[in-house]
């Protein structure tokens, strides 16, 4: 939170401690929101299986490589484009597929290549960066973007969720709240808190910013409540269990995102299917596809302006396994989501299952950065120029050609 | 500054308790870690050997589903997994309220805040759910025996848990010119060999090159683990040959387990092992820049007694620096957690009695809240040290949430906080401290504020 918020606020709780009643703070209304559409970056933890979620049906390799895995002959899988179907799993955004509002890029990656270790790729994925490098990793590539355009208040951006999210951490200050964070003290308990927390500093801001968040949630609860009424009455909340976490991430950011807030991030973790996959994806894609419709409830209107990103570290092999599963690989898919993109369509090169044209003879080839399709959505959303994406928000990347995921 | 009870329970115990008297001197404190380790007998957790269900059982489970030939066996299969699993989750919050329990029970505090450490040091994450009742009884058989005892005998017992294998992928390592290496085209694996040295042994910033790196990896090859048969070691996995590791030469051409043993011996006595431990100690404990002179002392007395960890111990506490003012440390919120049910007197049968759901909701959420999903550190290095890593505005809300809320669902009557803020803190709480304890409108408030407080946070 910004220094000067908790300076007013500190002053305001010096000025006596028999003001019980008055709410602390005002939360500041942002002048003026910098722009108009809502990014939401989704990050995948444990490396989803691209070509399980988005099964590439027509080449003709595929049947081969995955036969238990949606290539046999097996009915389950919902058509897309007549080349692709869709897991089962995500069914149900199978509707929003249909209305143009959800959609894959296929054959992608960040550049990390060969180790494969699911925390140096989230750590490349969410630095936005080409490698390593060897002094640690300073930010991420979400911070680095409100680094540049400066002046802005911390809530424009919330990392929700229990985790650090490196893909919103860097000297930018955002906001960062886990839905299960909820504090409700009366106001004379936090005047007591504030009492006992003086004369440490690490404590006393610590506990200001908390009540500070908390308090601004209070104002906001009413907002909050619409979301809740709003899903309720989506009909394609009809079969999403509101009270899972994953859903309630979801509430929270289309709650805030109706607000002042134009950036959310959080995670979806348990994607590492080495075995049983299509048990564990029917499970994450249900628990993903949740979370979208229920972004696309809470949001209304706003949805129209959102643009929601699923990225994960890499892909997975391009056989399945010995034990029903797939093991970690480089090239996979990046889901879409929102209003604000072009759905209904399967972009990206298709460089086909052959053996030779596969990366190492074992991974789907990724054909283009994944980063660029970020960079060209930050671009037309936020309004940032090329410079800007290729050498500070994504150092080394070449952006190429617009891509068609855009409206 | 001399010897003080109340700082020996708040920074090298789990905190004050109205019913438990603070150790008298030092000498007292050293004699309680020499006796036996009363808590693990009074709340028991089954060590790994006996620990149900095992890794075998759990197969034999999964194998029965699979195999089973009718309809019906099948549906029996599956039910008994279903009851393993119930098991399992049942035996996992029954750990982490035994871990609670012996916090609150225990006349000799430093005893839990040592096997919390050594567990932390020795860090293991469950591979998957299914797997986190085993963790506590990893951290029972192979640490917990051991951290009054010597480092070497720790360090030989976690190299051969297959907890601790299994964590650091040594079952993949196989050596290159092994049989079973050769015949399937494997190779080494060198994450144990380089988390040993780095984490657990030498540290960091310790002497050791990458070859040492790789000539202990080749060592290593062999130790290995199945569901069937737990830990063992398959030569056919191991690299022939010596290995020099860090000038010291160990095996020869028919691969033993003895030698890996016999290595774990050289690190444990390693200078730069005495230093890196010592000084880990003493910043867990007392500060994060720690006094040079005690960490010296500590590590000369390792050194001398060839790595005993009391005697280390006793090096810290009988140091003056051990005793300086102020509190410099924050409790992790497992430790805050621990001490707020001591000072609140939960009875610890009450804890032990909790159901499944009680442990969720008043221990485990909100652990994760404050930063620290129980036994699920991100990395093998375990918990961060740094204040600033635990108060966040989240981790503070996390803290300040649980002592509003959770005392009243723990007891039936809450104390009275200025009585509590004496259980919480001593005869010589702060003026702040008191005032808020006295003027806050209700019980829970009053005993709320008392917990939240930085004082209490603080060890």
């Amino acid at each position: 939170m910004s220094l000067s918020r908790r300076d007013v606020l500190i002053r305001s709780l010096a000025l006596g401690c028999s003001a019980a009643a008055a709410p602390l703070v005002t939360p500041v209304a942002l002048a003026n929101a910098p722009w108009e559409g809502r990014l939401v970056v989704i990050i995948l933890r444990g490396a989803l299986d691209g070509l399980d979620a988005i099964r590439p049906h027509g080449d003709a390799d595929f049947a081969a490589l995955r036969p238990t895995l949606g290539g046999g002959d097996d009915p389950s899988g919902l058509d897309l484009d007549g080349f692709f179907t869709l897991h089962p799993g995500f069914e149900s955004l199978h509707p929003l597929w249909q209305a143009g509002e959800f959609g894959a890029v296929h054959a992608v990656s960040t550049p990390y290549r060969d180790k494969r270790s699911h925390f140096d790729g989230q750590d490349i994925l969410e630095a936005g960066l080409p490698g390593l490098g060897g002094g640690g990793l300073r930010d991420g590539w979400l911070n680095r973007m409100l680094q540049l355009r400066g002046g802005l208040e911390p809530e424009i951006a919330y990392a929700i969720g229990r985790e650090r999210m490196l893909v919103l951490s860097g000297l930018a200050e955002t906001a960062r709240w886990s839905p299960e964070a909820d504090l409700a003290v009366s106001a004379q308990a936090r005047q007591l808190l504030n009492i006992v927390h003086h004369d440490d500093p690490l404590f006393r801001d610590a506990s200001a910013d908390a009540i500070e968040i908390a308090a601004s949630l209070e104002l906001e609860a009413e907002r909050a409540e619409q979301t809740g009424a709003m899903m309720q009455a989506d009909p394609m909340m009809a079969g999403v269990a509101v009270n899972t976490t994953h859903v309630q991430l979801a509430d929270f950011a289309a709650s805030r995102l109706r607000g002042d807030t134009r950036i959310a991030s959080f995670s979806i973790n348990g994607w590492d299917t080495h075995s049983q996959q299509d048990q564990g994806l029917r499970r994450r894609g249900g628990m993903l596809s949740d979370t979208i419709l229920a972004l696309r409830a809470g949001l209304g209107d706003v949805w129209g302006r959102t643009a929601v990103l699923c990225l994960t570290e890499f892909g997975r092999t391009a056989a399945e396994n010995g034990s029903g599963g797939t093991d970690h690989g480089t090239g996979g898919a990046m889901l879409f989501a929102g209003g604000a993109l072009r759905g209904g369509q399967v972009l990206g090169d298709w460089p086909g299952l052959a053996e030779a044209d596969l990366y190492d003879r074992r991974d789907l080839m990724p054909t283009r950065d994944l980063r660029a399709h970020a960079a060209w959505v930050m671009a037309q959303m936020i309004g940032l120029n090329r410079d800007e994406l290729e050498q500070v928000i994504f150092p080394g990347l070449e952006m190429g050609a617009r891509p068609g995921l855009l409206l | 500054m001399p010897f003080d009870p109340v700082m020996a329970e708040r920074r090298f115990g789990v905190g004050l308790s109205p019913g438990r008297a603070a150790p008298g001197s030092v000498a007292a404190m050293l004699d309680s870690l020499a006796g036996p380790d009363a808590m693990a007998r009074a709340w028991t957790i089954p060590p790994y050997e006996r620990a149900e269900p095992s890794r075998a059982t759990m197969r034999a489970r999964a194998l029965a589903v699979r195999d089973a030939e009718t309809e019906a066996d099948r549906t029996a299969a599956m039910e008994a997994r279903s009851r393993m699993r119930m098991a399992a989750r049942e035996l996992y919050a029954r750990n982490l309220a035994v871990e609670m329990a012996r916090s609150v029970d225990t006349h000799d505090g430093l005893r839990e805040r040592l096997a919390r450490f050594w567990a932390d040091h020795f860090t293991v994450r469950a591979l998957s759910g299914g797997y986190r009742h085993l963790v506590s009884p990893y951290i029972e058989a192979a640490i917990r025996p051991h951290v009054t005892g010597r480092f070497a005998d720790m360090l030989r017992a976690v190299v051969t848990s297959p907890t601790f294998l299994l964590y650091f992928d040594q079952l993949r390592s196989y050596g290159p010119n092994s049989p079973r290496g050769l015949k399937h085209g494997r190779g080494l694996n060198e994450n144990l060999a380089r988390e040993l040295l780095e984490l657990h042994t030498l540290g960091v910033g310790g002497a050791y090159t990458q070859r040492d790196v790789r000539q202990l990896a080749e060592l290593l090859t062999g130790l290995s683990s199945s569901a069937r048969r737990g830990f063992h070691f398959r030569p056919g996995n191991a690299e022939p040959g010596a290995e020099t590791v860090l000038g010291e030469a160990y095996g020869g051409d028919d691969p033993a387990l003895d030698d890996i043993l016999d290595a774990m011996e050289g690190l444990a006595r390693h200078p730069d092992t005495a230093r890196h431990l010592s000084r880990k100690l003493a910043v867990h404990f007392i500060a994060p820049d720690p006094d040079p002179d005690m960490v010296h002392a500590m590590a000369d007395r390792y050194a001398a007694t060839g790595g005993d960890l009391l005697a280390t111990v006793e090096a810290m506490l009988t140091h003056p620096a051990a005793w300086d003012d102020p509190y410099r440390k924050v409790k992790r919120p497992v430790d805050f957690i621990a001490s707020g049910l001591r000072a609140l007197a939960v009875p610890p049968d009450r804890i032990v009695g909790a159901g499944r759901r009680d442990v969720h909701h008043l221990l485990r959420v909100p652990m994760r809240v404050m930063g620290q999903a129980w036994q699920a550190p991100v990395g093998p290095d375990g918990w961060p040290e740094a204040d600033s890593e635990w108060i966040t505005p989240q981790g503070m809300a996390g803290r300040i949430s649980w002592a509003m809320r959770a005392p009243e669902r723990l007891l039936e009557a809450l104390p009275d906080p200025r009585d509590f803020v004496h259980h919480a803190l001593g005869p010589d709480p702060s003026e702040a401290v008191s005032f808020a304890a006295g003027a806050a409108q209700t019980r829970t408030e009053g005993v709320g504020v008392v917990l939240a407080s930085a004082a209490f946070n603080r060890s």
